[in-house]
């Protein structure tokens, strides 16, 4: 019997390519963000909203992970922004080399602001990095206050929380002191926006954030 | 449900170690308990994976690595419990995990080829 040593993470090649899309982006000065959430919780609504706050101040270009179909680049291409959409045919997160796929599709130089809107899914996206600069994890009212205690993957692993559908608070039970209260135990950095997309609440602050952050990266 | 590209990850490293001519028997992996990978769904995957390779039928051997922790205020380190990342010297929650977010490869073991003994 004989035992070869390896000693390798398994993710090496996926980190890797994040790294050179890492590099490819700053070498063009786009701020890219990587926006995770379960399905349903409003990552097209907030990408919606910010394209249409800041759609006339930046450059902005959006990435789409689905396991199927087209109708978030759809959604996203009524805002006249480049929009690129992968299909994972059922892949539950995006890859470096998906997200490297997409960008040779992508006139780069036009872009300062690069939204990659993940597969729904609070657990498998965690782990893979694309060469972004941070993860956006977008958390619905309506999925209440624990989730960041079941999924701390996640949320240990993003830059920036959005509480999203706060229209909704008046109709709820959950208490959203517990759910900061959480969040911030498992991550301590993390930064929290509070929004609605049906009544725009919070959107300009974290539109103002986006643009702030970066005019700072460069 | 990333088990299965988890699965095909650890078969492209192995492979790449594997002397012409050998087959393997067991892969030996550290699964971080923050990876959020599970154990069962990997090695049923892994299984499917490599059914057709010569690690057919190969044991995937899962050391499950417990979630560490630094404290940057303090500099204790601890073991983290449940879903809780508070220092528990100093309950500050400034801190930084130190283990149990990676997946690796370990080692493979080869099986016993036939006929080399003679």
């Amino acid at each position: 019997m004989s035992i070869i040593t390896i000693e390798r993470r398994v993710l090496e090649k996926n980190d890797q390519v994040a790294q050179q899309n890492r590099d490819l982006f700053r070498s063009h000065g786009i701020l890219a963000v990587n926006v995770v959430s379960s399905p349903g919780a409003g990552k097209t609504s907030i990408i919606e909203q910010t394209l249409d706050t800041l759609g006339g101040v930046m450059k902005v270009a959006v990435i789409e992970g689905d396991c199927q179909t087209d109708f978030d680049a759809q959604r996203v291409a009524r805002y006249r922004v480049p929009v690129v959409q992968i299909v994972t045919n059922g892949g539950c997160h995006l890859e470096a080399q998906l997200v490297r796929n997409a960008l040779a599709a992508m006139e780069l130089e036009a872009v300062e602001l690069l939204i990659i809107e993940n597969v729904g899914n609070l657990v498998c996206p965690a782990n893979y990095d694309l060469g972004e600069a941070m993860k956006i994890v977008v958390l619905s009212t309506t999925e209440g206050e624990d989730k960041p205690l079941k999924y701390p993957g996640m949320f240990r692993n993003a830059s920036v929380l959005i509480i999203n559908k706060t229209d909704l608070l008046p109709y709820l039970a959950i208490d959203l002191a517990a759910l900061r209260r959480h969040a911030l135990a498992i991550n301590p950095d993390l930064l929290i926006f509070e929004t609605s997309c049906t009544t725009g609440a919070g959107i300009a602050d974290w539109c103002g954030w986006l643009q702030a952050r970066r005019a700072g990266s460069l | 449900m990333h088990e299965l590209s988890i699965a095909q990850g650890i078969w492209d490293i192995a492979r790449q170690h594997l002397p012409e001519g050998e087959r393997i028997q067991a892969v030996k992996v550290e699964v971080g308990l923050l990876s959020g990978v599970v154990p069962e769904s990997l090695e049923f995957c892994f299984e499917m994976v490599v059914s057709d390779t010569p690690a057919k039928g190969a044991q995937l051997i899962i050391d499950r690595i417990p979630i560490h922790a630094g404290c940057r205020d303090c500099g204790a380190d601890f073991q983290v419990e449940g879903a809780t990342f508070l220092c528990p010297s100093c309950r500050s929650p400034n801190t930084r995990v130190t283990a149990g977010a990676d997946l690796r490869v370990v080692e493979i073991e080869l099986a016993d080829t036939k006929g080399k003994a003679s």
